[in-house]
């Protein structure tokens, strides 16, 4: 599903540059329970936006769903975010004068889905995270987890390839943060792809999979939890 | 392409956001509302210096004679300079290209009018049909006088609306026969003039049947013209200098006298007149434009703080999915829409309160303060294109950012 082969990315600061990636190699098949460990600093935001095309990358190859990545402008990678991916930040981003419902559906939006299906479809979502009830609310009128929740179901609504997870627990306390990592859990063992980026041991002991990153290079890559199906 | 999607969309985030609307909003309004009022007054100014100026065909030229002041060719001075019918053929033929509307006049001063018990002196005047056009007169009732009327020396009248109150009261004078210094003249028409009271006091009647009635030749008084639109005003000067040169030579008149003929031409005035709308146009102008560019900086200003504090919500929709082509129609839209809308409310507003003005502040010199609609329109469409422009630049911009930079914006 998300390949990536000798990938290097640094920042220009000033005069010099910061060398943030320097070249890992990772390979996520369909249907893995990924994380991402790494104290801050360590690349792991880096090789998420990169993943997430909301980056670019300098050097290396990266392939998504089979797909080379490359020479992508704004709008295919707009393109390839909505139809691939599905983004769960950890300040939750969702608009703020939209209600839960609203900010569902949004993706479904510039995807191109029809208003009466759009609905439909996002509320289907938001039940399924449990906050069907909430659909008419602001995000203001939610609590963290729900945010959370409204987020994640907005991160599956338009049935992506991959959900990219940064540090989707780190604005909740840990019940919460628990609960969030059961539904991701969940959404997982639907068959989805998710990827988690972390900096909590216990949160990612919840995943499959830890990969755990240092300086830009991956110190160590260990399958946890062994599935029947992977 | 209409999109209701996309409008739906628009409509939510203006009224989810409406501060941020009505601030937007109000600028335009503001604006286009000060530019309506100001330009409505100065054009209030305007008409006034027109309407005052408006009394005789702004093109007009009389020519009167007098008493020569200074001996030429062997004639002492002192001598009565007296037109002539063959004056007005002369004229005529002379400047046939220059005149416009042409006639002679004989004047005769307080007439004894009388109809029915009700009587007034009145100044009575001899003209041709094209008499009317030159003192901008307008008829009322009935007709002006004709051609034949003056070919069969016919016993008829136009009178002024002044005259018909005067000796008919609300009854009408049209077919009625008024007695003039004794003789009964039948009244074929009633005309309004611009120039006022005074000018709606006078009775027209034929020029040759007064010239029958008042002169035992084929003497006259003075002669009443206008040139011919298409001239300018230097041209205009030019013509009535030749006029005033050649009838000199034809009466013996020395060139440099002052008394014997007398041109007047209300194009001199009529120059200075046009000169002061001119520059109370550049003024009127000015403040327009300078209502406009406050305008357009105004929502250059809200535009690029409005797309500077959405710039974490772009960067939201762009994550999710959205293109920087629907980020920049979106803006792009949203501005349009609140700039079309605010422009056309100000308009409205301004139009209604120069409508209520109305000519009340006349004694300030404005009358009929208004405003062109496509002067409007205009205004309307530039500040729609600026708040577009203002607009599209911060919007490009956004549209650029990383969505990763826009999202970390707080």
């Amino acid at each position: 599903m998300i390949e990536i082969k000798n990938l290097h990315k640094s920042y220009p600061m000033g005069e010099e540059s910061l060398h943030v990636l320097k070249g890992l190699n990772l390979h996520i098949k369909e249907g893995e329970f990924v994380s991402i460990m790494g104290s801050s600093g360590s690349g792991k935001s880096t090789l998420l936006n990169i993943v997430g095309l909301l980056d670019i990358h300098d050097e290396g190859e990266y392939f998504l769903n089979g797909q080379l990545i490359q020479n992508l402008d704004e709008k295919k990678a707009a393109v390839l975010r909505n139809k691939f991916l599905g983004f769960v930040f950890q300040s939750f981003n969702l608009i703020t004068y939209k209600n839960a419902l609203e900010n569902v559906a949004l993706p479904l939006y510039y995807k191109g889905v029809g208003r009466k299906e759009r609905q439909k479809v996002a509320m289907e979502y938001l039940e399924k995270v449990g906050l069907g009830e909430w659909a008419n609310h602001l995000p203001s009128e939610l609590s963290g987890g729900q945010k959370q929740r409204v987020a994640i179901a907005r991160a599956l609504v338009t049935n992506p390839k991959v959900v990219l997870a940064d540090e989707p627990t780190g604005a909740l306390d840990s019940t919460t943060s628990h609960s969030v990592m059961e539904l991701l859990k969940e959404i997982n063992e639907e068959g989805m792809t998710v990827f988690v980026i972390t900096h909590e041991e216990d949160i990612a002991a919840e995943t499959d999979r830890i990969v755990r990153l240092r300086d830009g290079v991956i110190i160590s890559d260990e399958v946890t939890n062994r599935k029947v199906k992977a | 392409m209409f999109d209701l999607d996309r409008w739906r969309e628009i409509f939510q985030t203006l009224g989810k956001n409406k501060l941020r609307t009505i601030l937007s909003g109000f600028t335009i309004a503001f604006a286009i509302l000060l530019f309506t009022l100001l330009f409505g007054i100065g054009n209030g100014l305007k008409h006034f210096f027109e309407e005052a100026f408006a009394g005789d065909a702004a093109n007009s030229v009389y020519i009167n004679s007098g008493i020569t002041t200074k001996p030429y060719k062997g004639l002492q001075s002192g001598r009565r300079i007296q037109f002539r019918n063959d004056d007005t053929k002369f004229i005529n033929e002379k400047f046939e290209d220059e005149i416009a509307f042409f006639s002679p006049n004989i004047q005769r001063f307080n007439v004894l009018t009388v109809y029915r018990g009700n009587q007034n002196n009145y100044t009575v005047r001899g003209v041709y049909p094209d008499y009317l056009p030159l003192e901008s007169a307008v008829i009322e009732k009935g007709r002006f006088l004709s051609v034949l009327d003056l070919k069969k020396r016919a016993k008829v009248v136009a009178i002024g609306r002044m005259v018909e109150q005067d000796l008919f009261g609300n009854r009408s004078a049209m077919g009625k026969n008024i007695s003039m210094d004794g003789i009964s003249y039948k009244v074929i028409g009633v005309f309004s003039d611009p120039g006022g009271d005074r000018d709606e006091r006078f009775i027209y009647t034929p020029f040759t049947t007064a010239q029958g009635m008042y002169r035992e030749n084929d003497e006259l008084d003075y002669f009443g013209l206008t040139y011919d639109p298409k001239l300018n005003v230097d041209q205009a000067l030019q013509f009535t200098s030749v006029l005033t040169r050649i009838l000199k030579e034809k009466h013996s008149v020395d060139p440099r006298d002052q008394g014997a003929l007398r041109v007047r031409n209300y194009a001199e005035g009529a120059k200075n007149v046009q000169q002061f709308i001119l520059v109370l146009n550049v003024i009127i102008l000015f403040i327009g434009i300078g209502t406009l560019i406050a305008g357009v900086i105004g929502i250059s200003n809200i535009m690029v703080y409005i797309v500077k504090e959405r710039t974490k919500e772009l960067g939201i929709r762009k994550a999710l999915g959205a293109t920087p082509g629907s980020i920049v129609s979106m803006i792009m839209q949203e501005s349009i829409f609140v700039t079309a809308i605010a422009g056309y409310v100000g308009l409205m507003i301004g139009v209604l309160v120069l409508r209520g003005l109305g000519d009340s502040l006349e004694k300030y010199f404005i009358v009929n303060p208004s405003v062109e609609t496509y002067v409007v329109v205009g205004a309307t469409i530039v500040l729609v294109v600026a708040g577009t422009i203002a607009g599209y630049i911060p919007a490009k911009r956004a549209a650029r950012i990383k969505p990763i930079v826009a999202l970390n914006d707080e």
